[in-house]
């Protein structure tokens, strides 16, 4: 049960009908998992087409002549470069370059973005970049949308039967298919898959013809989770925080070379020093031996049973067969295939360092 | 003849000649959602009831399933190491987590049957 000061989804009365479990996340009330249960949930968005309700998320428009200029200063983004209805991952950083939040931005015209952030963070960011704002002239507008995912191999044909052409977008892209819509190819599982932001009554009447196609499963958090998880993708406030910058979090690939080398961006100098120190510690995927899942939290130790560092995610992979989790370990201990162990209830289990993902992505990029 | 007894934290017991096969219902189950690993106990081990027997894992959370009476373990169920979600298909028969001897069979008294139970769960 969830306390009477969370916020409610839009479409929370279908949900309801379909029977959702709800939970307590960032402050929603979220469906957890349907009758069908999250491990068939799981595997049923790796193999047809699974339906998220997504819309604790929040867009935010980013307009207006200095449109691009606020963006470059606020992430580790050269946003001039982005070409029409491209996206890209990137962060807001605090002055330490710390992660205040992970962001997908989308350039919708010459000076237009799309700015995709978590639920938890949502509040905080439309203050700090309205605060970042006053100096450039630009409008910040958060949109009201219900925001759905339609994540896996069939998520672009079972669009195209609810009359939604996905054909020429590729990942990593965005557009307004119509009035109020925003839809990328993107998502947070590891499959091809769309994200779709809409008004209530479109998102009503979308929902109900997708439903109609039985290869689309509402999914719940918990497979959002194991899906995200396996993917190999951070959920921020657990694997990347405000005391952990991109550099140790193993997410400097996001952030261009230029960008590292001479953007303005808040934090930059912090980041730069961290990137020539070489980051203390960096985050890596974790496979435990055997079946037992090893949970956020738990304390790793190196084969000497010095501390080594910790599990930031963790849980059992379905399509993977085996307990995934990860984590932050000592630099020297990154490399893939190094043993350490994770205290779980006072047993050491042995964790081998695994490259990430652990199930291999397979988005359409062309 | 063997007894079924219910405990508010949505155990059962079935007791014969002094001994207790000991699951969670099937209602425990539906709640914790697909389990992918039982941490079984070790036969020999005295509890005393409130300890933790087992640990059940789900995809996404671990949960404590506590001893409801005192005694010692019997046997585990082997059999949910290499399938432990016996424990979703079948909570009350083959899905079974230990088996102990009851060191206080008074105890049972203050356990509820199942027309209790199913009141409790309503």
């Amino acid at each position: 049960m969830t306390g009477d000061d969370s916020r409610h989804l839009p479409l929370e009365d279908i949900h309801t009908a379909a029977g959702a479990r709800f939970g307590a996340f960032a402050g929603w009330s979220m469906p957890l998992t349907y009758p069908a249960g999250v491990m068939k949930e799981h595997l049923h968005t790796r193999e047809h087409a699974g339906l998220f309700d997504i819309s604790h998320m929040k867009l935010f428009e980013v307009s207006g002549p200095q449109a691009v200029a606020l963006l470059d200063r606020a992430c580790p983004l050269d946003a001039g470069a982005l070409e029409i209805s491209q996206s890209k991952l990137s962060f807001f950083l605090n002055e330490a370059g710390g992660i205040l939040d992970d962001l997908i931005v989308t350039r919708l015209g010459d000076t237009r973005f799309m700015v995709v952030a978590n639920a938890g963070n949502a509040v905080a960011d439309e203050k700090h970049l309205r605060a970042l704002a006053t100096n450039f002239d630009v409008k910040i507008e958060p949109l009201d949308r219900v925001f759905l995912a339609i994540q896996g191999p069939e998520a672009w044909a079972v669009l195209s039967r609810a009359g939604i052409e996905t054909g020429s977008l590729l990942f990593m892209h965005g557009v307004e298919p119509r009035k109020d819509w925003f839809m990328s190819r993107s998502g947070y599982t590891g499959e091809d898959g769309f994200e779709i932001g809409l008004p209530e009554a479109a998102a009503r009447d979308l929902v109900a013809k997708l439903l109609e196609d039985e290869r689309v499963l509402w999914i719940g958090l918990a497979a959002r989770d194991s899906l995200r998880l396996e993917a190999g993708l951070c959920l921020h406030g657990q694997d990347i925080t405000p005391e952990t910058d991109p550099a140790a979090a193993s997410l400097m690939w996001a952030i261009p070379k230029d960008v590292r080398a001479s953007g303005g961006f808040i934090g930059a100098d912090a980041l730069r020093a961290a990137i020539e120190r070489g980051p203390a510690q960096k985050r890596v995927g974790l496979k435990p031996e055997g079946r037992q899942p090893v949970r956020a939290g738990a304390a790793l130790f190196d084969a000497d049973g010095n501390p080594a560092g910790h599990v930031t995610s963790g849980g059992f992979g379905p399509s993977a067969g085996h307990p995934v989790a990860m984590g932050y370990v000592a630099a020297s201990l990154a490399r893939p295939g190094t043993r350490v162990f994770a205290e779980v209830r006072g047993t050491k289990i042995p964790v081998d360092i695994s490259s990430l993902p652990f199930t291999p992505h397979r988005y359409r990029k062309g | 003849m063997a007894k079924t007894y219910f405990t508010s934290d949505h155990e059962w017991l079935r007791v014969e000649g002094g001994i207790a096969t000991v699951g969670i219902t099937d209602y425990a189950q539906e709640q914790l959602g697909d389990l992918v690993f039982v941490e079984l106990p070790e036969t020999g081990k005295k509890l005393t009831k409130g300890d933790t027997a087992v640990v059940v894992e789900s995809v996404k959370a671990a949960s404590d399933v506590y001893a409801p009476v005192d005694g010692e373990i019997t046997e585990a169920n082997g059999t949910l190491s290499s399938d432990p979600s016996l424990v979703n298909s079948a909570a009350t028969g083959a899905g079974w987590l230990w088996k102990m001897k009851l060191a206080d069979e008074s105890q049972l008294a203050g356990l509820m049957d199942e027309a209790a139970y199913k009141a409790h769960i309503a």
